[in-house]
């Protein structure tokens, strides 16, 4: 699905992530910056890139900023902001 | 004789400061400490180097050392506990002989033995007379207890008393004696007192906190040590303090009447002193103004030496006499050693302080914490670094259930019955990674950044450079 | 259940340890803990919470928004799949809006091959009309397994004031309950929110024990304990509970159909009861040899 505008979802305390999605320039680009990213670094990014697979997202800037959020919260924070990038105004 | 130096750096020289000596601190000050950042300051105007800087704990405000060590000013730290800011500097590498961290009773034993020689020693005095009689309890910067500078004052070649509250000889009472000073300065300010104590110390609001607290006084309840004459020794963080939210009313329920409270003291303790609940306090360090107040008028709140509380070299110490102890962990591992030295990605953030001293002393020693901070799971299959040692840990309390250690059988079987939720550490483990999925290894570096050495003087583990 | 928990639906470390306090419920809120912005994102999250974190020590409640708010739909939506034990839903003032949840939950429930009723409902009772229709609301369907009296917003349409001793909601209680007993149902005290008033708490928690509530919601995690055990069975009961239990393996061994205790027969209402009662007294860590 196409992404249509930028949207962000979660916040900023711990526990939590803000995810943030806009669209991309032909391709998927994911960033992230996280408290835990020496131990959960590559399972952050698999657990987002699982997401985007699910809502055949394949063109988009996705930036991760992670305070510690467990992957469920990881996943419900990039749904959300998913589904607000893909609502038309 | 006189004993007044016009300055610092005239005491400095007096004391015959040179290149290589090593010169100690005590860290009653805590994070409001100006002593350490003004000698170092002085030192590196008279162009000394090479420094050995022995303090019983290292904190924030103490940041500055990071530019003496890199202009050679200071080569070296011995310490017994490190805050985030110098410790990360630590950790990158800066200094090239490795800390030497040390426990609160292993440090006066290994100078009281001669293990660590002292050039010159400042006692940071929040009151003092023109002799060098000192105490804790008068003044602008008052801090209570001067426990853990006694050794020092003592033992070192030469004794500086540093203070910015002169007294009428003789002052009294002396926790530190004329006998062992050689020089006395009157500064400004020794310390900012809102660095050094705060005003109440108040209980952690967390809920998971009061959980795991409330589970750690049903613990000791259980236990069979809570009994008439009862032992007891928390932390002023955390949970820790709210454990004894909780140990009171079951004290006053089973009516028993504890013999004394040990450590580091907050006004709560204070509190269950003046209430019954304890005879005595036996304080190294006071945590709250109410912990200073009750330290200078009452009696029965005796001030400890760092010796007395918990050196294992004495023929007894307080540590000797402890029933309970709660204590905190930034990660156990699955034989329940604990790391209180490094957080999770290995940097340098604390230090055993009394950790591994009570652990050894007490008969039951209670580790808090909860099962993860943010993503973290705290349990572990390999500690970062071992501080404290496994087979002197009795008990892990988290949010989620408590783990006992397998050599202590028959306090399992106490707590099993008393219907508490006892699991095997490893069941605990996996219960917490469960919700947090489970980290990856770190890598850290080849090269050490410091050296842990036990209350027994042996190096108990050596803690890497970050990469 | 004596406590039910408010846990904050778009909170993640609450939602995390939502069944560590003791609570015997847990009540996800989607409603007044959430603002309407991020309605959106505590659904999900509530859904990815429920499902990955398995919640064990309790019964799960989900509060939703009220019926005609853009919301309700959305809500039942992503709800009903997690097969919660019991949807709460708000503002409740009449059997019609119970109704009308129930069929949707027919629906729902039949879209996701769940067994039919299997969700329970416990409406939040908070304005003046609903209380006067406590008894209709409490009969409106099978579902309604209790009532809840929700206080605030409740003294807030009487345009009373709200006090710690509670005057002004006496008769919302006393109706409240009489309405659920008259149906054979629970009825669910109101939430004390002076969090750091345990004394205040523990008064008001045996007032409502003793009115005959079942149990009482909390909105702070620190509220559990008192709450449990205001709620929980005295000494007397735990005695004869001990005895009943006695007395059927004593039934048993002896090969007994029939048992007799203190000259009653006592029938499976009565053993489950008392199977209760020392459920209740080992969580609780009561019963030991010297409490």
């Amino acid at each position: 699905m196409e992404i249509k505008k930028a949207a962000a979802a979660g916040t900023m305390e711990s526990n939590d992530a803000m995810i943030m999605i806009e669209p991309g320039d032909g391709e998927l680009e994911i960033f992230v910056d996280s408290v835990v990213a020496r131990q959960f670094g590559k399972q952050i990014e698999r657990a987002v890139m699982e997401v985007l697979s699910q809502y055949e997202i394949e063109d988009a800037h996705v930036l991760v900023r992670d305070k510690g959020a467990v992957e469920c919260t990881l996943k419900a924070r990039c749904e959300t902001a998913i589904l607000r990038a893909l609502k038309e105004d | 004789m006189n004993k007044r130096a016009e300055s610092l750096g005239a005491a400095m020289k007096k004391a015959g400061i040179q290149n290589g000596m090593t010169i100690s601190f005590h860290h009653h000050l805590r994070n409001g400490d100006y002593v350490m950042n003004m000698v170092l300051d002085e030192a590196a105007k008279m162009g000394i180097k090479d420094l050995t800087v022995q303090a019983s704990s290292v904190f924030d405000v103490h940041q500055p050392i990071i530019e003496h060590i890199r202009n050679g000013v200071v080569t070296g730290i011995e310490t017994n506990y490190m805050g985030a800011k110098v410790g990360k500097a630590i950790s990158e590498g800066i200094l090239d002989r490795p800390v030497r961290f040390r426990s609160h009773g292993g440090r006066p034993d290994a100078i009281e033995k001669g293990r660590v020689k002292i050039d010159i020693a400042f006692v940071a005095a929040p009151c003092a007379d023109a002799s060098g009689n000192a105490n804790g309890i008068y003044g602008p910067s008052a801090c209570g207890s001067l426990g853990y500078a006694c050794a020092d004052a003592k033992y070192a070649k030469t004794t500086i008393v540093v203070t910015d509250y002169l007294a009428e000889y003789p002052l009294s009472p002396a926790s530190i004696e004329e006998t062992d000073v050689d020089y006395v300065v009157v500064v400004d300010k020794i310390g900012d007192a809102a660095g050094i104590v705060s005003g109440t110390t108040q209980i952690t609001r967390d809920p998971v906190g009061l959980k795991i607290a409330e589970t750690a006084a049903r613990v000791i309840e259980h236990s069979g040590y809570l009994a008439d004459g009862f032992s007891f020794q928390t932390g002023a963080g955390g949970a820790s303090l709210a454990v004894t939210k909780y140990l009171k009313p079951i004290m006053k329920r089973k009516n028993v009447s504890g013999s004394f409270g040990l450590g580091g003291i907050t006004g709560y303790m204070v509190d269950m002193l003046r209430e019954g609940y304890f005879k005595k306090l036996m304080d190294v360090q006071c945590f709250d103004l109410k912990a200073v107040e009750s330290l200078k008028t009452n009696p029965d709140h005796i001030e400890v030496s760092a010796s007395r509380y918990a050196s294992p070299g004495v023929i007894s110490a307080c540590v000797d006499h402890l029933d309970a102890v709660i204590l905190g962990a930034t990660q156990i591992d699955t034989d329940f050693n604990v790391n209180v030295h490094t957080d999770s990605n290995g940097y340098i953030m604390g230090g055993s302080g009394g950790h591994s001293d009570t652990a050894a002393g007490a008969k039951l020693s209670i580790i808090v914490a909860p099962l993860f901070r943010a993503r973290l799971p705290i349990i572990v299959d390999r500690a970062l670094c071992v501080s404290t040692p496994g087979n002197t840990v009795d008990v892990l309390v988290t949010q989620r259930g408590i783990a006992v250690n397998p050599a202590r059988e028959a306090l399992r079987k106490r707590l099993t019955d008393a219907c508490l939720p006892v699991y095997d550490i490893g069941e605990l483990k996996e219960m917490a990674e469960k919700i947090t999925g489970k980290p990856d290894d770190i890598e850290l570096g080849e090269r050490i950044a410091a050296e842990v050495e036990y209350r027994d003087g042996s190096i108990i583990d050596k803690i890497r450079c970050v990469k | 259940m004596r406590s039910m928990l408010f846990i904050p639906g778009n909170n993640p470390g609450m939602l995390l340890n939502a069944d560590v306090h003791g609570a015997d419920a847990m009540i996800l809120d989607l409603e007044d803990a959430v603002s309407p912005d991020q309605k959106d994102a505590a659904r999900i999250l509530v859904r990815n919470a429920v499902r990955a974190l398995d919640y064990q020590n309790g019964k799960l409640v989900i509060r939703i928004n009220p019926i005609g708010t853009p919301f309700f739909d959305d809500d039942l939506q992503a709800v009903v799949p997690l097969s919660p034990d019991y949807i709460m839903p708000t503002k409740v003032d009449s059997a019609e809006y119970i109704k009308a949840l129930s069929e949707k939950l027919d629906l729902l429930e039949a879209e996701c091959g769940l067994e039919n009723g299997k969700i329970s409902i416990i409406p939040l009772i908070e304005t003046a009309e609903g209380i006067e229709n406590a008894f209709a609301i409490a009969k409106a369907d099978k579902r309604v397994k209790a009532l809840f009296l929700g206080a605030e917003d409740y003294s807030a349409d009487l345009h009373a004031v709200r006090s710690k001793q509670g005057d002004e909601i006496l008769y919302a209680r006393g109706r409240i309950l009489n309405a659920a007993r008259a149906a054979a149902i629970d009825a669910y005290d109101t939430p004390f929110t002076d969090v750091n008033d345990e004394e205040g708490l523990e008064k008001d928690a045996s007032l409502a024990r003793e009115m005959g509530f079942t149990g009482k919601a909390a909105i702070s995690p620190r509220h559990i304990t008192a709450i449990n055990a205001a709620f929980s069975p005295s000494k007397a009961e735990i005695q004869y509970a001990k005895e009943v239990l006695e007395a059927i393996e004593e039934g048993k061994r002896l090969g007994k159909g029939a048992v007799s205790l203190r000259g009653k027969m006592i029938d499976k209402p009565v053993v489950d009861r008392a199977k209760r009662v020392i459920e209740d007294m080992l969580a609780l860590g009561l019963g030991g040899d010297d409490e």
